[in-house]
């Protein structure tokens, strides 16, 4: 990934932007909610968690077909990296998801469709970071953990519609909608700056740790080749 | 500072928070990235290297 070093200043450089106008926008340029008052600031950092929770684990998705079909290494390498950062973003979403309900609908918690089955994605992304650690060096360790992660993929599609094929305290959609976003552009604004903020930081975060891994596959095999060496020598 | 109304604790936790786990993540990777590139950099000091890595040959 030599030409990975074209791409991380720039996308830190725009990340960083997009961070800075966002910031600006949600509390200095945006007005309070009509219903949620100011807790609508929350929203900056909750749904572009959220997009990311489900987005990365659409990428994974993507990178297991390309391991199990075309056994590339960098599949493997995207789903490994990926992983504890979807788990990241899975959980800020539901800490910021808690925090904003406890004033907007009385409760940190509900077991609802979409909360469960996010709950449900954090805990699948843990699951999948355990497999790494524990079947990485294995022969068929990758591929097992490929057909895992295109099973976990059959949640996304649930947390998506949870809001509408069941009744449920979480809103429906209200941003990506076949007839366009329903709120107003003054907070559609800094929503869409921190989404493409996070987006760029995941983005540059991806390309660092899939060099990283590439290198530590390096080191790794250069460890075992020096050892092997010392041993016939 | 900007008033933030009467719920400031939950909009204040929940940026904080956002702000803490992505620095995490951050300095995570970037340490990350440093202790294999050092790693790397040890055992090509010792002279362990690829065998596609170009060698310092005499001409």
């Amino acid at each position: 990934m030599a030409w990975s070093r074209f791409f991380i200043w720039p996308l830190a450089a725009i990340s960083a932007l997009f961070f800075a106008l966002g910031v600006w926008f949600a509390f200095f340029n945006s007005p309070a909610d009509y219903q949620m008052g100011d807790t609508v600031r929350i929203m900056y950092v909750h749904v572009p968690n959220a997009w990311l929770s489900q987005m990365v684990y659409g990428l994974m998705a993507v990178s297991a077909v390309g391991s199990l079909v075309w056994r590339h290494p960098m599949a493997d390498v995207s789903m490994k990296a990926a992983a504890p950062q979807g788990a990241a973003f899975t959980a800020m979403a539901l800490f910021t998801g808690a925090l904003w309900g406890r004033p907007t609908w009385g409760t940190f918690w509900e077991w609802d469709g979409r909360m469960t089955s996010t709950l449900i994605l954090f805990l699948i992304y843990l699951g999948l970071i355990a497999l790494w650690r524990a079947l990485e060096h294995q022969a068929n360790g990758p591929r097992l953990i490929a057909i895992v992660t295109l099973v976990g993929a059959v949640n996304i599609p649930i947390i998506k519609f949870s809001v509408d094929w069941w009744n449920t305290l979480h809103q429906p959609a209200s941003v990506f909608r076949a007839d366009g976003p329903t709120m107003p552009g003054s907070i559609l604004m800094p929503l869409f700056l921190m989404m493409f903020a996070f987006t760029f930081l995941f983005a540059l975060l991806q390309t660092l740790r899939m060099r990283t891994e590439i290198e530590r596959r390096r080191v790794r095999s250069l460890e075992r080749r020096h050892v092997a060496e010392g041993a016939t020598a | 500072m900007i008033e933030l109304g009467q719920h400031a604790q939950y909009i204040v936790g929940a940026w904080s928070g956002v702000t803490l786990v992505t620095l995490g993540l951050i300095l995570w990777t970037l340490r990350d990235a440093a202790n294999q590139k050092r790693r790397l950099e040890e055992l090509e000091s010792r002279g362990v290297r690829r065998r596609s890595a170009k060698t310092d040959s005499p001409s």
